[in-house]
């Protein structure tokens, strides 16, 4: 069936754009957000644009925000539709979080980590009560943060490093330096899915359906019994090499979170039990996204791990399919645009089921009452 | 992806002309040089604007103008194995040759297209005896003092922070 053009609404459209900019500054006489406020004290927000954006630039998060009156997966789709429109220059070294400027770092498995349990700026603890003096106008003097006499020491250990003489956890050895990791911005999703391909698109990931995959993992379906061996914040230097140069130059310290979940014992006649390991990363301080991406990580390497699953966080193509905020909601929503000739077609088909079904229906009562009728004679 | 392929390659045509006889030169001093273009990349760009205005810059030719794109940023499977794309970071770069015959490369996280510029001028006055100790002191050295300076603060709230356990004995006879 061929499509139809039909045009006509550009007024109404542009109509309706003037009005949408009209809503998104709201009452004009409650002061103008500005960029650099939304990305200085909305930064968690910040952060999950340009995790789920899969692009790391805070100001163009901040700017996304504002321009989507704080709708988090429009303005992701607006920084994913921006970034199509910059060249590559290359790709990092691959980052090394062990050597990161740690802001936060606990373990809940194991209390005597080397470096300590250090909480950071967390909402861990807090009673979540409504602070109203948040709420008092012209501001409120915000104490600053207590600063110790000592530093943290420049490397913490990790939880794999504090364990791998052991080896009661799970190495994660370099095994192809050379290998060019999968890149979904380059191929399309293809399965079965390496370990690589998986953990990019669980990094571009929408947080809220990962919490929810992770979550129905760690109520029984597919459950992997994970124990949090340790979550970090801080910066990490990332390094490049440009090609005019041909040597590494640290381009940025960024902010990153990195969970490693423990989870339960493999073994097996030539492998000595040990801990499995699930893996998360993402731009910015994303606690309950790098938890849930860990958690869902080790459930997807089942099929490696020898496991046989059913459940939804168990199936790679469920998962990866799905997971993207951009796709998902794009396909749900575009729904709403014009479907005129779907529904005239529908309209027509459905029409003559009915005329079949209220024309069979008559056939069969005049039937049946000439039957009864000749009964009666 | 065709016309990104397009434009990275006519880049390198481009780059083609000074990269050779860069790379030699770059490789003497590779490491005081990597120490300061970093310190570049890494500083706000006010910063690098605010300090840049105590240097006096000779006149340089543009070689490439400063341009942003972006660097694929790659994380390691488990932290420390093989790598995975995480997402990319905006990067802006630029290229300048001094009269005097530098070439100057600026690579610069964000999308500042002065900082780029600045950056790559301030690379080649560094190659240069005439230069280097005045944009070292006026710019290098308080940009890594307020880079040094702001680490050591995250790193003082961080350890104050820091749990401390303490057990509690229970004395059974009491």
């Amino acid at each position: 069936m061929a499509y139809v053009a039909v045009k006509g609404g550009e007024r109404a459209i542009t109509n309706a754009h003037t009005w949408l900019g009209e809503v998104r500054r709201g009452d004009t006489s409650v002061p103008e957000l500005s960029v650099a406020q939304i990305r200085e004290q909305m930064s968690l927000a910040v952060d999950r644009v340009m995790a789920e954006g899969s692009c790391y630039d805070p100001d163009l998060a901040a700017l996304a925000i504002k321009q989507s009156r704080g709708d988090l997966p429009e303005a992701i789709f607006l920084l994913r539709a921006y970034r199509t429109t910059l060249p590559r220059f290359g790709a990092s070294t691959p980052i090394e979080t062990a050597n990161m400027a740690v802001q936060r770092r606990v373990s809940a498995a194991f209390k005597d980590i080397p470096g300590g349990q250090v909480l950071g700026p967390t909402f861990d603890y807090t009673h979540r009560l409504l602070d109203f003096k948040l709420a008092a106008e012209g501001g409120h003097e915000v104490p600053p943060a207590q600063v110790s006499e000592e530093i943290m020491p420049t490397q913490l250990a990790t939880i794999a490093q504090v364990f791998a003489h052991e080896g009661l956890l799970e190495g994660d050895p370099v095994t192809d330096a050379s290998e060019q990791p999968y890149d979904l911005t380059r191929e399309p999703m293809a399965f079965p899915a390496d370990r690589d391909q998986r953990l990019q698109a669980l990094a571009r990931g929408d947080e809220g359906f990962l919490l929810s995959l992770a979550y129905s993992s760690q109520r029984g379906w597919g459950s992997t019994h994970p124990l949090c061996g340790e979550i970090r914040m801080g910066e990490v230097s990332v390094g490049f090499t440009p090609d005019e140069l041909g040597f590494e130059i640290e381009l940025a310290d960024l902010p990153m979170t990195e969970c490693i979940m423990l989870s339960g014992f493999a073994g097996s006649a030539e492998q000595a039990p040990q801990y499995t390991r699930g893996y998360g990363l993402t731009f910015g301080h994303n606690e309950r996204k790098a938890m849930s991406m860990s958690i869902v990580d080790r459930a997807l390497r089942g099929r490696e791990l020898g496991e046989e699953g059913q459940a939804p966080c168990q199936d790679e193509e469920f998962v990866l399919y799905h997971s993207d905020v951009v796709e998902a909601s794009g396909f749900v929503q575009h729904l709403k645009l014009p479907h005129y000739v779907d529904f005239q077609a529908d309209l027509q088909f459905l029409r003559r089921l009915r005329r079949e079904f209220f024309d069979a229906k008559a056939k069969a009562l005049a039937e049946q009452t000439a039957h009864m009728k000749e009964a009666a004679e | 992806m065709q016309v990104q392929i397009q434009s990275i390659q006519k880049l390198f045509a481009m780059t083609q002309s000074y990269t050779d006889e860069f790379v030699d030169n770059a490789l003497k001093d590779s490491a005081a040089r990597q120490g300061w273009l970093s310190t570049l990349a890494k500083a706000p760009s006010e910063e690098v604007l605010k300090h840049w205005e105590d240097v006096v810059a000779p006149e340089s030719q543009v070689l490439r103008p400063a341009e942003t794109g972006m660097v694929m940023v790659r994380g390691r499977t488990g932290g420390a194995g093989n790598p995975f794309n995480l997402g990319e970071m905006t990067v802006t770069r630029c290229a300048i040759r001094l009269a005097t015959g530098e070439t100057g490369i600026g690579y610069v996280a964000g999308r500042d297209k002065t900082h780029a510029y600045v950056a790559a001028v301030a690379d080649a006055m560094l190659q240069s005896s005439v230069w280097h100790d005045q944009v070292r002191d006026s710019l290098i050295e308080p940009l890594r003092q307020a880079a040094d300076a702001r680490r050591d603060a995250v790193s003082r709230k961080a350890k104050a922070t820091q749990v401390e356990f303490f057990t509690m004995v229970r004395d059974r006879k009491a």
